[in-house]
């Protein structure tokens, strides 16, 4: 015999069926059920098998604390693994499969290996599998292990949301301590917030035993209705799974299996904890078998869905309030003993259920134990807020003592289990009243028998027994985290919740000494189990990290742009519908031979303003620029402190207290955030400003012979007589400000024309226009990396790496000279700064007809038959222009090796090279000034 | 009693309930004075005793831990072993570390179950994937095994993982080490304290240092929880504690120390064989033997001696391994925790004089401390009796910040340690 | 998730903040000589405090750099200040 639904009581729904499966057998609960209860009003005994030995697992609790009633269940397709039955809602459709378990629980292949279960003690795969070889052992091993399965389909409907909430009283636990806190707090006109883990409020309102006149749900009602009129909130399904610095605590709201959870991150002013407690399990010879529930959990069950657990029930504790609950059994029908959990020789009789208990000479049949070896207040939110515990030894357990101002334990949780107590403490709280002193409480101590032959489980997920925390304790594994990591006792799905007290109580009875002197392990969040999609919110697909956009997008889609990523950008990678390859060596022709049109928006722009603009620019630029002349250009790299290279990139100086400074596109956060810190650490900040207007600008660039027949075409500058290559003049476009640099990145003559977002779509079209008639066209950021390394223009973060400084990149006359300090000076004069095997920047060639040489290859000396890298190929193209293939490297003194043949090393093959100077396209640069 | 390890002694031992196993360790009182005392019970010191012990001969070695043995990051990390770096100097290290670990098991007679089931790398754009090649490469040539996969093979060994059309970071490849795996963290420290045991070391639980005993600038020993303990030399192993250590000692040390959170979910079947890490979330993951998958991510932000993790870094990371594999979102977390690193300017270790006479320092592993306890034992035992450098751990001497020879890993390989 | 007060903004979110270093290590002037050590001293070497922690952190909104002082084992906040505001 097993669990009885009854023909009435209980919150549940009984006009309303519910349809499901479990291991493949038809069943039917009501709305309001979990799984738990109706499978165990089913009849179900055997939800799942343990981990280690396969033992027949049935319920042990009826909410959060239960390890035992772990199934997968599949729902609309979709199929999730390790569901806490006693938690998750019944919904219609569901597939529920026991874990751990083939072809079901009932009868479950593996169940044999319980009978190896002495030679598979605590730890015994750190003794074993040594010999011949571990990895021998490890996949037969892997496949024993595990318990839900994975389905690796994905759902994409299966999205959390965030929400960020305030309150001035947050109340933890819609229990009778928990409504009552609230409903005082509420009514001094504070605003609240009441969450509850159940769809239905009360906790255990409903299986209080013994209190006259007590109704349950006209009791709750009221309360509720009473918070609500004073403006207070209550949230049902909402777990507080942790509490976080600054006073925050994350709140889990559940959504029914198959959606997933709203989190919920709220600060309160005051935190009251109504958790409630916990009973204990009995530790005794087989007290982990089929039909041992815990005392609140059998009455839950009865009170809360209508299940009677079992016919003949014997409770089994060692509370002094246990013969009221053995009232409620009876009056609901069953045949009730109640045995003292302090007896000699206990033992639980039956295999798959249990059938029976013998407590010394005596022998009580029956098909349900209602065990309690006392309450356990939950208290893991108070010690995640840095509360402490102390040890009750009427209680037999823990119990909060000294923590934060701000939050406040009551009722079960902090360890006051009579009802009036819990109510009068509740008060209290709301009002930051004085906590009323503890009531008495005492139970008889109950130690393991450590002399008992059987085994009696402390872990019933994880099989850990008493023998296991004997073989720790005979090992020197006795500190409380030793114990844990041994034999894993706490390391189930519960975290502990079950097994903590027993398992510390066995160590201390080895240890002959009191538990508190045991101590306890550290309680991590979260409280329960969450999918790892609640802390998601909206770091999904592109808002993980958001791309940037062009204002000149839609112009480049109208030209059939293939797109892609640089630097955070979105940019046309190439334009027309050719493959990648003849795309890009059209547009490098075209670059070449007339003139390439493109969008240069992505560089980062920053203006730095002010009377001590000047002195900054020099300070934070390798390069002189304190001698840059208004209207002029340099190029210049940025260092870090440590003297490498961060950026490089052109500067214009606008007047005496007006400079733009063009930086790499993904860098220009990183280059403002590097410029703010040394204006303000080195520097009046009232004397100078920087501005990053990156977004204010769009950038239409125009490089090639005929870039300047279309300048003058586009009537931006009125005179274009007197502007060399490195210069910066204004004009108009559209009636608008226009700004024109004329640098280079092509290597050809080249024009930077800025204007406003509003006005650059004219701009580009006319760009296009005009070029069109000149042979020119649109070009994409493939083309102009193919263009700019035909000139040895580098690409920071490609072409250099984490040890580049600007004397490897052939930029050596500022180190030897510049007078004043700039960031990184000093750095530039270390031992390793001045070696000669720096790596240097180098172009290679390849022997004629060869192919192009692959990118990250590495440049390798052969010595004595070992192949030592000397760098590293950084760029490599076809080049168009050259017809031949162009690379660019970072080699060990390879200044000193121009002409020298070099060994290339990847992937296993060799290829061969000669060191070239990096620029491979007009060296002598005569097309820059054309 | 039972002292060594093997399957027959566990089957003899079941047959007799296991009653005759020795002690893993004793649990001796310090005496007044060691030649060498360890500050740091964890992997790194426990190792450097067992290998003064083993290999240099010494026996009167103390190692004082203040809690208990591997307790700091030894039990607290994601249990990553490989040797998949780019500078040569950083191979020469971390392989020597690989190989001791293919050999440990039997070496200590105890399981460290060091699963060579491989490590990749992902790499989600062409850029990447060239440099990864760049660091295959490296690792070939700087004598660790390395292997560049394509999306295909990817796939293959791990179909969990993202290769949707519409993914944020799609997959085009990896870098996979076949020698990298997994290790059980815990049981790195006990095979380790085990088999220093075995060779006479004391080693002392509960036993905080309050300061250092400094004699006409030299250091004489240490005041502890259990009184003064003289010393001929100390070597300070404490991860992310030992700028603290540094302050009493008198001595300064380029650390900045911050919590790095890890994340276990609940068990599963088992699905992944490999450990995936992208490096565009910073996010990582493997399936251990008792099937959760174990999660590890970036450092938090804000400098911390708190051993709790920040909810910010939390979200990044979980969220990044949802990217990589969609299908885990259902998956539930079971437990967060937070270790204290020590995270050096170049992201590399410190092995050396400490600066004060007498003290010598083995810190600054930042995140990837664990899969270095071997050889970072190895060398510091070689450090603290011989008072010199193996040649290995040479490039990892503090001084290397006034000569400017970093080894910055984060910049050169693009892998965050 | 923590709170930090920004001098010029008040208690914001902890995202928005960034931590730039340890306060009192003002840059040396490189005009002089200056040896490797303290060279190193200045640029990587650290108190790294257990416990009241000086340091300067950016509130990356408004781009302005300050001094916080924080206890590095329990997350509290102990005070800020503007970067060249001498606290009272």
């Amino acid at each position: 015999m097993s669990g009885v639904r009854r023909d009435k009581g209980g919150l549940i729904d009984r006009s309303k069926p519910i349809r499901f499966t479990f291991d493949g057998r038809a069943c039917q609960g009501f709305e309001a059920d979990t799984v738990a209860s109706a499978l165990l009003a089913a009849g179900v005994r055997i939800f799942a098998r343990s981990f280690k030995y396969h033992r027949p697992r049935g319920v042990w609790g009826a909410w959060s604390d239960d390890p035992n009633a772990v199934v997968d269940i599949a729902l609309d397709g979709i199929s999730f693994p390790n569901c806490q039955a006693t938690t998750t809602t019944l919904t219609e459709g569901m597939a529920v499969r026991s874990i751990n378990a083939w072809p079901s629980a009932q009868r479950d292949v593996k169940g044999v290996l319980d009978l190896a279960h002495r030679f598979l003690p605590a730890g015994f795969y750190y003794k074993m599998f040594m010999w011949p070889d571990w990895h021998l052992f490890e996949p037969m091993i892997r496949k024993m292990a595990g318990l839900g399965t994975l389905g690796q389909e994905v759902s994409d409907g299966f999205q959390s949301a965030v929400l960020h909430e305030h309150c001035e009283v947050l109340v933890i636990g819609a229990g009778p301590a928990g409504l009552t806190a609230a409903r005082e707090a509420a009514q001094t006109g504070k605003s609240v917030l009441l969450v509850d883990d159940q769809a239905e409020l009360g906790g255990s309102a409903y299986r209080i035993a013994g209190q006259a006149g007590w109704q349950a749900p006209d009791w709750v009602a009221e309360q509720l209705a009473a918070i609500r009129s004073h403006g207070g909130r209550i949230l049902n399904r909402t777990t507080a799974i942790g509490v976080y610095d600054h006073q925050m605590l994350s709140l889990v709201t559940e959504r029914g299996l198959g959606t997933a959870p709203v989190l919920r991150k709220v600060r309160a002013d005051q935190v009251i904890l109504a958790t409630g407690a916990i009973d204990r399990p009995v530790t005794f010879e087989n007290n982990d078998r089929p039909g041992i529930l815990s005392l609140e959990a059998g009455t839950e069950y009865l009170n809360r869905y209508g299940v009677r657990p079992g016919s003949r029930i014997a409770i089994l504790s060692n509370r002094p309030d246990a013969t009221p609950y053995a009232t409620q059994l009876s009056e609901a029908g069953a045949l009730v003993t109640v045995v003292d959990a302090a007896s000699a020789g206990l033992k639980a009789l039956g295999r798959a259920s249990v059938r029976g208990l013998i407590a010394g000479k005596d022998r009580f049949d029956c098909d349900t134990v209602l065990a309690s070896a006392g309450l356990t207040p939950l208290i893991h939110l108070w010690r995640h807020a840095g509360g402490k515990l102390a040890w009750d030894e009427g209680r037999q357990t823990f119990v909060p003592s000294e923590g934060p101002d701000w939050m406040r334990v009551i009722g079960g949780a902090s360890g006051t289990f009579a009802l009036d107590a819990a109510l009068d403490e509740a008060t209290a709280a709301a009002i930051k009243a004085p906590v009323p002193a503890r009531a008495p409480y005492a139970i008889a101590p109950l130690r393991p028998d450590l002399s008992s032959k059987g085994r009696q489980w402390i872990d019933f997920q994880h099989d850990v027994t008493v023998k296991d925390v004997a073989l720790a304790h005979r090992e020197n594994m006795v500190s409380v985290e030793h114990l844990k990591r041994y034999t894993t006792l706490g390391m189930a799905g519960d975290q502990g919740k079950t097994s903590n007290i027993a398992g510390l109580s066995a160590m201390a009875e080895l240890k002959g000494q009191s538990i508190p002197d045991v101590g306890t392990t550290t309680f991590r969040p979260p409280f329960v189990p969450v999918p790892l999609e609640a802390y998601r919110s909206t770091r999904r697909d592109r808002q993980m990290q958001p791309l940037k956009r062009l204002a000149l997008e839609p112009e480049h889609r109208a030209l059939d742009a293939a797109f892609g990523e640089y630097g955070g950008w979105l940019r046309p990678a190439w334009y027309g519908t050719d493959t990648e390859q003849v795309a890009v060596r059209r547009e490098c022709q075209t670059a070449r031979e007339a003139a390439a049109i493109m969008d240069g928006s992505a560089l980062g722009t920053i203006e730095v303003v002010g009377p001590d603009a000047r002195a900054f620019v020099n300070f934070v630029y390798y390069n002189t620029m304190s001698t840059l002349k208004p209207g002029k250009i340099r190029y210049g790299f940025m260092l870090a402190e440590s003297g490498l290279v961060f950026d490089d990139g052109v500067m214009a100086c606008v007047d005496d207290t007006r400079f733009i400074i063009s930086c790499s596109s993904s860098h220009a956060d990183a280059v403002m955030a590097h410029l703010e810190n040394w204006r303000q650490d080195s520097f009046d900040p009232s004397r100078v400003h920087i501005h990053d207007t990156t977004a204010n600008w769009s950038t239409v660039t125009i490089a090639g012979p005929k870039a300047q027949t279309i300048l003058k075409a586009l009537g931006v500058l009125e005179d274009m007589a007197d502007f060399p290559h490195m210069s910066l003049r204004f004009g108009t476009f559209a009636g608008e400000e226009a700004r024109v640099a004329r640098v280079s990145f092509t290597g050809d003559t080249s024009y930077e024309v800025s204007v406003r977002n509003t006005v650059v779509a004219r701009l580009w079209r006319k760009a296009l226009e005009v070029g069109a008639q000149h042979g020119g066209g649109p070009v994409g950021a493939e083309a102009l990396t193919v263009l700019r390394a035909e000139k040895g223009y580098i690409l920071v973060g490609k072409d250099t790496d984490g040890e580049t400084m600007p004397h490897d990149l052939g930029f050596a006359a500022p180190r030897a000279r510049k007078s004043a300090a700039f960031v990184g000076d000093r750095s530039l004069h270390t031992a390793k700064a001045n070696e000669e095997t720096r790596k240097q920047l180098v172009g290679l060639s390849v022997p004629d007809g060869a192919p192009k040489l692959p990118i990250g290859a590495h440049v390798v000396a052969e010595e004595g038959g070992t192949r030592r890298s000397l760098g590293y190929v950084t760029t490599s193209h076809d080049s168009p222009t050259l017809n031949r293939p162009i690379a660019l490297a970072l080699v060990e003194a390879g200044q000193q090796a121009m002409g020298n043949p070099v060994k290339i090393w990847h992937l296993g093959q060799s290829h061969t090279a000669t060191i070239a100077p990096a620029c491979a396209f007009d060296p002598e640069g005569v097309r820059i000034d054309a | 009693m039972t002292r060594h390890f093997s399957t027959f002694s566990v089957i003899r031992e079941g047959l007799k309930g296991h009653t005759g196993w020795a002690p893993l360790w004793r649990s001796p009182a310090p005496k007044d004075a060691y030649d060498i005392i360890i500050v740091g019970g964890g992997g790194h010191g426990l190792a450097t005793a067992y290998y003064l012990a083993k290999n240099h001969g010494l026996k009167n070695i103390a190692v004082i831990e203040k809690g208990w043995l591997g307790g700091g990051n030894t039990g607290r990390n994601t249990t990553v072993i490989r040797s998949n770096y780019f500078y040569p100097e950083s191979t020469a290290l971390y392989d020597l570390s690989v190989r001791l670990y293919e050999g440990l098991s039997k070496d200590i007679n105890y399981n460290v179950m060091f699963s060579q089931r491989g490590m990749m790398v992902l790499a989600h754009s062409d850029a990447e994937m060239e440099m990864a090649a760049r660091t295959v490469n490296a690792m070939q040539l700087g004598g660790a095994d390395a292997e560049l996969l394509d999306a295909r093979a990817v796939q293959k060994k791990a179909p969990v993982l993202n290769f949707r059309d519409d993914a944020r970071y799609p997959i085009h490849g990896a870098i996979f080490q076949g020698r990298g795996g997994t290790g059980r963290h815990d049981a790195v420290a006990w095979g380790y304290a085990r088999a220093a045991d075995r060779l006479g070391v004391d080693i002392i639980q509960n036993c905080e240092v309050s300061g250092f005993l400094i004699e006409g600038g030299v250091c004489k020993g240490v005041e502890t929880s259990q009184g003064l303990i003289k010393a001929g030399r100390v070597g300070v192993a404490t991860a992310g504690h030992s700028s603290d250590l540094a302050a009493m000692g008198g001595y300064k040390l380029p650390l900045h120390s911050y919590a790095l959170q890890a994340f276990v979910t609940e068990a599963i079947k088992p699905f992944m064989d490999t450990v995936a890490f992208s490096p565009m979330t910073g996010s990582y993951f493997s399936q251990s033997d008792k099937g959760g998958l174990v999660i590890g991510g970036g450092l938090d932000r804000i400098p911390s001696y708190g051993q709790r993790g920040n909810v910010p870094v939390q979200e990044t990371v979980l969220s990044g391994i949802i990217d990589m594999a969609p299908a885990l979102a259902k998956v539930k977390l079971l437990r967060h925790w937070a270790g204290i690193v020590d995270v050096s300017p170049d992201s590399s270790p410190l092995i050396g004089p400490s600066g004060t006479d007498g003290i010598f320092i083995n810190c600054g592993w930042g995140t990837g401390g664990f899969k270095a306890i071997p050889a970072g034992g190895y060398l510091f035992a070689h450090l603290l009796a011989t008072g010199t450098h193996h040649d290995i751990s040479r490039p990892f001497d503090p001084d290397r910040f006034q000569t400017g020879h970093l080894i910055d890993e984060a910049s050169g390989s693009g892998i965050a340690h | 998730m923590q709170q930090f007060p920004c001098p010029f903004c008040g208690l914001r979110d902890e995202r928005e903040f960034h931590f730039a270093g340890e306060a009192g290590k003002p840059r040396p002037d490189t005009t002089q000589p200056i040896s490797d050590a303290d060279w190193a001293k200045y640029l990587f070497y650290c108190a790294n405090a257990k416990g009241a922690s000086h340091e300067v952190w950016v509130h990356t909104t408004c781009q302005e750099y300050f001094v916080m002082t924080r206890d590095t084992v329990t997350m509290a906040v102990l005070g800020t200040h503007a970067l060249h505001e001498v606290p009272a």
